[in-house]
């Protein structure tokens, strides 16, 4: 692995064929690769996740990360979006499958690509990691501490339903991350999300971390918990070179 | 965690925002995660007003403390205004 990458703002079509922001990072001189839509945490197209989507190309993935804010705040800062996005009630979950399905596509098409795609969340993301594995044909995905995928908390946009009804439709093996002092999602909401997806025999491996709560990925954030980012990335890698190497 | 929960106040009233003085029209408050403070969560509030775009907005993160003085700090505020100013 020599680390060497590209990466760059581009426009793909999402949702309804809407013109979309992303970021895109792929590896150079790796010959064929597999690929990986990451999908933002609630604060938005931050650069923390831009740097996240450039790990991916340093580990010989090409990336891309849709703005899922772009629609209504083209040009906004990060920050800005998220709360213009938070003010409107969210974004529409078809409108998210939507777009991850434009990204995958995109994906797809990139010279170089082996066919095969994955998908990865964090936080709202996660949840949308697993919405966008039940809904879109997938060859890995993976829930970093997704919540309302068991629960929706209360006080959260009426149009925000629980996914864990949609488990028979997952597509993928799914790789779950999460938090032992996570609230949203509790162990005990994702300890029952592996119960279901164990009834419909549908491939997964969750790992909880102890001494770590939500975002604990987050290299910016109080969250941050070095131990569980460091093994949790790992799993990822583990996962993804499992389920996305070789030619599709 | 995520909260999803948000507060929404219609507002009359003026922000100071990054290209200067705008007319407010709304305020959100919900408790979730900064984008700036060193805390795990924090009681935000966005002072905005979409039909100026997403960058007519004056944003704060505070910590619940901080919050709950700030709440009794207007409510005090506007007990001690002498009559008939408010």
């Amino acid at each position: 692995m020599n680390e060497a990458l590209t990466a760059e703002t581009v426009m793909m079509k999402g949702q309804g064929g809407d013109d979309v922001e992303a970021y895109l990072a792929q590896p150079v001189g790796t010959g064929s690769f597999g690929s990986v839509v990451v999908i933002h945490h609630l604060p938005g197209y931050d650069s923390a996740t831009k740097e996240i989507t450039r790990k991916f190309a340093a580990h010989g993935y090409a990336a891309l990360m849709p703005n899922l804010y772009y629609r209504d705040s083209p040009g906004a800062s990060p920050d800005d979006a998220a709360a213009a996005a938070r003010a409107k009630g969210g974004v529409p979950d078809e409108q998210v499958v939507g777009d991850i399905a434009g990204a995958a596509e995109y994906l797809r098409g990139l010279a170089g690509s082996n066919g095969k795609v994955g998908v990865i969340g964090y936080c709202s993301g996660g949840r949308q990691s697993f919405l966008a594995a039940c809904s879109l044909q997938f060859d890995a995905a993976v829930d970093c501490y997704g919540g309302a995928v068991v629960h929706v908390p209360q006080g959260a946009p009426a149009s925000m339903k629980p996914l864990i009804g949609r488990s028979e439709n997952l597509s993928c093996p799914l790789l779950g991350l999460f938090g032992a002092d996570d609230q949203f999602p509790t162990p005990a909401e994702t300890a029952e999300l592996s119960r279901t997806l164990d009834g419909f025999a549908k491939p997964h491996e969750f790992h909880t971390f102890t001494g770590a709560g939500h975002a604990f990925f987050s290299v910016d954030r109080a969250s941050y918990r070095v131990e569980a980012a460091v093994e949790g990335w790992d799993k990822v890698w583990a996962f993804f070179g499992q389920h996305l190497a070789g030619k599709g | 965690m995520c909260t999803y929960s948000t507060e929404h106040v219609q507002a009359t009233g003026s922000g100071k925002g990054a290209s200067g003085w705008f007319r407010l029209s709304e305020v959100s408050v919900y408790l979730d995660h900064p984008a700036h403070a060193l805390a795990d969560h924090t009681l935000n509030i966005d002072f905005i007003n979409p039909a100026q775009g997403p960058s007519a907005r004056v944003a704060v993160e505070l910590t619940a403390d901080t919050a709950r003085e700030l709440a009794r700090a207007i409510e005090s505020a506007l007990a001690a205004a002498p009559p008939g100013l408010v």
